[in-house]
């Protein structure tokens, strides 16, 4: 049986993500004006930077995640920043194909070799390492802190990243909105990317809650060994059937 | 905690599988680094920079300035504008086909050689847009702001 307050949680969450992104695709599609300059394409914007982020969201709690796993030693903390980072790695595969297809019509290419692209390639390669490194070897506890490691020392690339825009001369236009000097964008474009921003990250909270109690299933037999018996098992309950099957 | 009930040669292994991966990690990392950014740091040059190197003309680069208005012309042998970074103009020929939503005041990058008849041959042309969103002022899709 579900424990009422994981199951309350994510029924309000669900929900909560599906009116906003209705609203959003209300806005994004019917509401919010064609862009002068760009046309339709621009629309892309409502998923291209919601995406991005989700990313930047993602990988700062596994920044978190990592400090508080290295302070405690406690799996939990870890499991939360797998859980994280792997929602990080999608959503920053999700911005880059986004940007292209956006890129394409507008700027003429998929891809250019400019340094907005090349380092949000880098985000994500190390990120992908990131994952990989937490599954070397056999031993759990140190390959937690090994990820640890990863975690804290690759956030370093997401203000390079979102810099990059003004630090370098770039093909990719700067920021609008999380800007050092802010650019005008119509009330309702802005209502839009607002509202597909809240969206994404109720979706992201949702998907990180989920994928959480299939990680501890994970570590129950071994790692949650110590914990209370009448917690444990019933998380074991729970979500063992249900992915297993 | 969990890490003594590994066998200590099982350990043993790790550092050998994570050099190897981090070899991996490390040389994909230098390769993206050296290819994109090594032409890419300085993405474009300025039509100030290009005029004044004299290192620039006779090269191929990347030029990036904003599209003069009213110097767009399609002739026999592309399309002809001059772009400009407020100080310096450049006559640009480019003989691809100009992609995206190339306009007059809206920004563009160029790749090609300067000739040393002062006019910029490109074949690559790339826009650059702005972070400005705004609906068409009057249908004609074009912003208001756009017109002078």
């Amino acid at each position: 049986m579900t424990s009422p307050s994981h199951g309350t949680v994510d029924r309000l969450l669900c929900a909560a993500t599906a009116v906003v992104a209705s609203l959003a695709v209300a806005l994004a599609l019917v509401v919010a004006p064609t862009d002068a300059v760009q046309g339709e394409p621009q629309r892309l914007m409502y998923v291209h930077v919601p995406a991005a982020w989700l990313a930047y969201l993602a990988f700062a709690a596994v920044l978190v995640a990592s400090v508080a796993h290295l302070l405690t030693r406690d799996l939990r903390w870890d499991r939360r920043a797998q859980a994280s980072a792997e929602l990080g790695v999608g959503m920053t595969a999700l911005a880059i194909a986004l940007g292209g297809i956006w890129g394409r019509p507008v700027w003429g290419v998929w891809w250019v070799w400019d340094p907005r692209l090349v380092t949000t390639a880098v985000l994500l390669l190390v990120y992908v390492g990131y994952l990989g490194v937490r599954g070397l070897g056999d031993d759990r506890a140190a390959g937690a802190r090994r990820a640890a490691a990863v975690g804290i020392l690759g956030f370093i690339n997401v203000p390079v990243v979102h810099f990059s825009v003004v630090w370098w001369r770039t093909l990719h236009q700067p920021a609008t909105v999380l800007s050092p000097d802010p650019a005008p964008m119509d009330p309702w474009m802005a209502a839009a990317l607002a509202t597909a921003v809240v969206a994404f990250t109720l979706a992201g909270a949702l998907m990180v809650r989920r994928r959480l109690r299939v990680l501890a299933s994970a570590d129950a037999p071994t790692a949650e060994a110590p914990r209370p018996p009448t917690d444990a098992p019933a998380e074991a309950l729970v979500v063992v059937p249900r992915i297993r099957r | 905690m969990t890490a003594a009930d590994v066998p200590a040669a099982r350990r043993r292994q790790l550092p050998v599988r994570l050099l190897l991966v981090a070899g991996v990690v490390l040389v994909a990392v230098g390769v993206l680094a050296v290819a994109g950014l090594q032409g890419s740091l300085v993405y474009y040059r300025t039509t100030s920079e290009l005029v004044a190197d004299p290192e620039l003309p006779g090269q191929r680069v990347r030029l990036g300035g904003l599209v003069v208005a009213g110097t767009v012309e399609t002739t026999a042998e592309g399309v002809r504008f001059e772009l400009t970074d407020g100080v310096q103009d450049v006559p640009v020929v480019n003989t691809g086909q100009p992609r995206g939503v190339f306009q007059e005041g809206q920004g563009a990058v160029v790749e090609g050689i300067l000739g040393t008849d002062g006019v910029f041959r490109s074949d690559v042309l790339l826009v650059r847009h702005d972070n400005e969103y705004r609906a068409p002022a009057d249908g004609t899709g074009r912003p208001a702001e756009d017109g002078g």
